[in-house]
């Protein structure tokens, strides 16, 4: 009997929800400030700074919007991620593929090459980036971005591809070798349609640490025109210097895109951040 | 055995060099790979022998290079500067976020907790977001006039506590590795998570039997089993401490404002070697590699020693 009480209580877990629960305070409160602030009058911001606003103003977003180069480096920034992932996707299962089924001692040491770059910050290596992107003529283009985001990409690729691939039983892949498919016709019509959940992980993986990087577009990027979205917040930043309406909307605007799409599929995302979990 | 037998049959048919087309397949990757990432991470490593001001083209200098960084008085306060800076804010990294990481971890994974997949969205959902913007919103907030922290206590009547976070030399650091840990912690709880997921029922469930407490079974059961984890977090929070840089910049600027208070490797880095620095204001990229080339070999031996710790001895 007693037994049974003192389990119930325990079960109820108060500390832990009043410790996480707090946290989850912590968590959200910036953010609804954020949110929140964005829509208010700029007096009323300084009067009250954390409830609902009193008169709604969207005027901040609206000239954010229309008169900034926001859309632009929104643009710019999709076009680099976007572009980035599907290259590392098509390379690393390109690559992964080959590792998997050549059968060579070689394919083995390649693997370890590359999953080596999980560990290797690739911006210890920025000074030679620097020089080699300026060499090609690319300093101020976005297309200066792809090959790093590339190189950045591919040692997770390649080490999540690889073993999803191993794991695809043979049977699978045998009738169409049967029939006298090519190798390449097996990797596009059987391999790359098995390996969708594994693609989504990396893809994920990757989005973030593409689609948050300052370094490389701070390092590469001066003009406004390729700018790409978080090099222009900190311009728009400093523009709007006491705006905070206007501040407000463009963090606001910035953060709300990855903040859906993570609330639409939360467990992907920590799947795939946790998955060899080396952040940008 | 079948399998490999018949891929030889296949290939050996259809073209006699074709073993060798695989590097067809394996080409485009490692182009990129060995040009971008591999190449240049070597490469700085030779740049740090060369002195280098773009007009005067480049000499081989041997080690004068780190000579004056470790060394040159100015360069080396800034460089040991950085250097302490970077420990410490490794340090409240792993005392702050994976303390609270695997405290979470912990409530968590209890079988009767209830919320548990909206705790973890929760704790999850900064890690989605740029720590740039995250930044400059913590700036904002903690603003000593009217920033969102000083207003809740003023509310609450301890104006006292109210300090200027961000600009005093004694706070900054501390507050900025802070943000950086609210950043990024959930990354260490989901997989300290997912490391108590993979314990076996039935080892807690004989614990239970035994008569071991909650704390018991922590200590004498989880830890251990999750040593390992706590060794690749460890790793990760080094690694990735040592190259931080966004947040220094967004919340403070790169020169590690307040009296270079917050100045870490990162931010060091990014102005000798990249941006150039006062006064000067002409980056030296042989200076700049050389700080590259000490981080990476720092971070080769941290990265091995705490595998040593952490590595289960079975």
């Amino acid at each position: 009997m007693k037994k049974t009480a003192s389990l119930k209580k325990e079960n109820r877990h108060l500390g832990s929800h009043l410790l996480l629960g707090t946290w989850s305070l912590i968590v959200l409160f910036p953010l609804w400030t954020m949110v929140i602030n964005s829509f208010k009058f700029k007096m009323d911001i300084y009067k009250d700074p954390f409830g609902l606003p009193v008169k709604w103003n969207f005027d901040s977003y609206l000239s954010v919007l229309r008169e900034s180069d926001f859309l632009v480096f929104f643009s710019n920034s999709l076009m680099v991620t976007l572009g980035s992932i599907a290259l590392v996707l098509l390379f690393g299962s390109l690559a992964s593929y080959a590792i998997v089924n050549w059968k060579n001692k070689k394919a083995h040491l390649l693997y370890l090459f590359f999953i080596a770059g999980m560990m290797l910050p690739i911006k210890i290596g920025s000074i030679k980036l620097l020089e080699m992107i300026k060499g090609l003529g690319l300093l101020n283009s976005l297309l200066g971005l792809y090959p790093i985001y590339i190189a950045m990409g591919l040692p997770i690729a390649v080490f999540v591809l690889t073993e999803f691939i191993r794991d695809i039983p043979y049977d699978l892949t045998e009738a169409a070798v049967i029939d006298g498919a090519s190798r390449f016709h097996i990797y596009g019509r059987i391999i790359m349609p098995m390996i969708k959940p594994a693609l989504a992980t990396v893809g994920i993986y990757n989005l973030v640490p593409f689609w948050n990087d300052l370094w490389f577009p701070l390092i590469f990027i001066s003009d406004d025109k390729s700018k790409t979205l978080l090099l222009g917040v900190t311009r728009l930043f400093g523009q709007y210097i006491t705006d905070w309406s206007k501040i407000l909307a463009v963090l606001t605007l910035s953060a709300i895109p990855v903040i859906i799409l993570y609330l639409t599929m939360s467990r992907q995302f920590i799947k795939g951040l946790t998955a060899g979990a080396v952040k940008g | 055995m079948r399998r490999s037998a018949f891929k030889g049959n296949l290939t050996m048919k259809k073209n006699p060099f074709a073993s060798y087309s695989w590097y067809l397949y394996l080409f485009p990757a490692l182009f990129f790979y060995l040009i971008f990432m591999a190449w240049p991470l070597a490469d700085s490593i030779r740049l740090s022998l060369y002195s280098a001001s773009a007009l005067a083209g480049r000499t081989f200098i041997g080690f004068d290079n780190y000579i004056r960084l470790f060394t040159d008085t100015e360069t080396a306060a800034r460089f040991w500067g950085a250097f302490r800076n970077t420990w410490y804010f490794f340090f409240i990294h792993m005392v702050v976020q994976n303390v609270l990481a695997i405290s979470f971890a912990f409530m968590l994974t209890e079988k009767t907790m209830k919320y548990s997949r909206i705790y973890q969205t929760i704790i999850f959902l900064p890690v989605t977001l740029a720590i740039l913007v995250t930044g400059y919103l913590w700036k904002l907030i903690l603003n000593p006039q009217w920033g969102a922290i000083a207003q809740l206590f003023m509310k609450m009547d301890i104006e006292k506590a109210i300090q200027p976070w961000l600009g005093d030399a004694k706070y900054a650091l501390t507050a900025v590795a802070l943000v950086s840990s609210w950043q990024w912690v959930g990354i260490p709880t989901m997989m300290f998570f997912a490391g108590l997921q993979n314990i076996s029922e039935e080892l807690l469930e004989a614990a239970d039997i035994a008569g071991a407490t909650k704390w018991q079974k922590i200590w004498y059961i989880k830890l251990p089993l999750i040593k390992p984890v706590i060794g690749i977090v460890s790793i990760l929070t080094f690694v990735n401490n040592f190259n931080a840089f966004d947040v220094v910049f967004s919340m403070e600027n790169a020169n590690g404002a307040p009296q270079y208070a917050t100045d870490l490797i990162g931010t060091l880095f990014y102005r000798v070697g990249i941006a150039g620095q006062h006064p000067v204001g002409i980056p030296n990229p042989g200076l700049g590699a050389a700080i590259a080339t000490s981080t990476f070999f720092m971070l080769m031996i941290g990265v091995i020693a705490i595998l040593r710790m952490t590595r289960n001895e079975k």
